[in-house]
């Protein structure tokens, strides 16, 4: 046997690619809805009325709470047990029969889980806003909401960056449970051509190479907006701090 | 047979010689979750026929057996690289598996039956399940069948890490049909509650020509390394004394009412 059999990726490689795309969109289209999500309920998570923060505190709660792929299993086989549910695929309900199919059922549990995670962070980072910020919004007389869409928000947005990258990076890596699904992702397509050809180090290394690749891609996008959204809270330059003085 | 098991004796014989290990304990695994062969138990040790073959063939060879439980995905990897000794878990004697390990006789044979809802119009061709769905376990012959002639051709394949997953999106509604070996799906799923009004579509298959034979099998063998042939050479022994003695007959008796052997 030889220490790596190139043949083998390179005869899977549009299985890979498809399985790329399978991904790219799984995290992606989780992401784009759960971050749309997000703001929103980290508004509500933060309110000081319980029957407000309660509700998301919960829900945040228990999706942090409990490992995605639980999470994923409940929904796709879950869902598929109950007779009423079944009765409504036969009958072609709509909505209902979006949940026959693996790809909804990942979108959801994916979508659920990083929204749960991002709610935390933008409601974290809206707690760490200098009090200084908001006491001068209201002396400047800025209502409730005009210092929320003002002030509060779009520092806070621009503050979660870095703890933002992690949870996407996260989320990256977490949609490689998606094969448990029947679902062909970068993992999914791993686990074919490992059990086509029993070479489990080829196969796993290929995949761990694309994600390896796909991180890189994003750790640099976010060093990206972090230079262009976060410069103003960089440490000086010692010249310029020199002038000061 | 006779000749084979005659030869099989001779290299018992030889193989006794200085070099020889005899295995007087041996790991066996098998996966636990493919109805009735292999089953984890409510305490989770395995049952199934499997391991009662496997318990009879290590009292025949006066051996210590310790059982591993192993996923099916990673049987064979897991056997090259010594997380036990013989792999009893159903696993059908093809070509590519060969090529990695080497197998006993084979302890029973089955052919490939596509499962579906009773008096469904479905038959396991191309041109019966075109745009239909059918599910198959990841890496098992039956998934090995439906790739090489039905992949791209008109089926859409669903493929599963276990075959108890796949019968779920049958019983749901997910999947038009589950194809499937022939026993597995009689034991593990038609003849429980689970099944009812569930059947096979169509003929069996148990392979229309010497190629279709090789990717169905030549019958379920025990994997052992290509290193170890003197356990290759004692587990056939102990098979053939089995299958004379009746107690391979008694274990079947216990799971199936018909002959699972074939010729």
């Amino acid at each position: 046997m030889e220490l790596f059999d190139f043949q083998v990726i390179t005869s899977s490689l549009p299985e890979f690619w498809r399985g790329l795309l399978m991904t790219l969109q799984l995290t992606g289209i989780a992401l784009l809805c759960g971050f749309a999500g997000a703001v929103p309920l980290a508004v509500a998570r933060v309110s000081k009325n319980r029957w407000v923060s309660g509700p998301v505190a919960a829900y945040t709660y228990f999706f942090r709470g409990t490992p995605m792929l639980v999470q994923l299993l409940l929904i796709y086989y879950g869902a598929g047990q109950w007779q009423w549910m079944q009765a409504a695929w036969e009958a072609g309900h709509p909505v209902w029969l979006l949940f026959r199919e693996p790809f909804f059922c990942a979108l959801v549990a994916f979508g659920l889980n990083t929204c749960a995670y991002t709610i935390e962070i933008i409601a974290g980072a809206m707690r760490n806003t200098p009090h200084g910020e908001i006491e001068a919004a209201k002396a400047m007389g800025m209502s409730r909401f005009k210092a929320l869409q003002r002030i509060v928000l779009p520092s806070a947005l621009r503050r979660m960056l870095p703890s933002y990258s992690n949870e996407v990076i996260l989320m990256l890596q977490g949609s490689a449970i998606a094969s448990a699904v029947t679902l062909v992702d970068i993992t999914g397509a791993a686990r074919n051509v490992y059990s086509r050809h029993f070479a489990p180090f080829e196969a796993f290394v290929f995949a761990g190479l694309v994600y390896l690749v796909l991180t890189f891609l994003l750790v640099g996008m976010f060093k990206y907006a972090e230079g262009r959204w976060l410069v103003h809270l960089a440490p000086r330059k010692a010249t310029k701090r020199k002038e000061a003085a | 047979m006779k000749k084979t098991a005659l030869l099989f004796a001779m290299l018992a014989l030889t193989a006794g010689g200085a070099f020889a290990k005899d295995w007087k304990e041996i790991r066996l695994a098998s996966e636990g979750a493919y109805p009735p062969f292999n089953i984890t138990a409510a305490d989770g040790s395995l049952q199934g026929f499997d391991v009662d073959i496997g318990n009879a063939l290590c009292a025949e060879m006066k051996a210590k057996c310790t059982w591993v439980k192993q996923e099916w995905d990673g049987m064979i990897p897991a056997l090259v690289a010594r997380k036990f000794d013989a792999i009893i878990a159903s696993m059908s004697i093809t070509e590519e598996r060969k090529a990695k390990v080497d197998f006993t006789d084979k302890y029973y044979a089955s052919p490939l039956a596509l499962i579906a809802k009773s008096g469904s119009p479905l038959r396991p061709d191309m041109a019966s399940l075109k745009g239909k769905k059918v599910g198959v376990q990841r890496g098992t012959v039956s998934d090995n069948f439906a790739t090489k002639y039905w992949e791209g051709k008109g089926p859409e394949l669903v493929r599963y890490a276990k075959q108890d997953e796949a019968y779920l999106d049958l019983k749901s509604g997910r999947l038009d049909a589950a194809f499937a070996d022939y026993l597995e799906a009689y034991g593990g799923f038609l003849t429980k509650p689970e099944g009812q009004g569930y059947d096979v579509a169509g003929d069996r298959l148990f392979g229309k020509n010497a190629e279709e034979k090789g990717v169905i099998g030549e019958g379920i063998g025990i994997a052992v390394r290509k290193k170890d042939k003197e356990l290759t050479a004692q587990l056939n022994k102990a098979l053939a004394a089995i299958r004379a003695n009746g107690k391979y007959e008694e274990i079947r008796k216990k799971y199936f009412p018909m002959d699972i052997y074939g010729n």
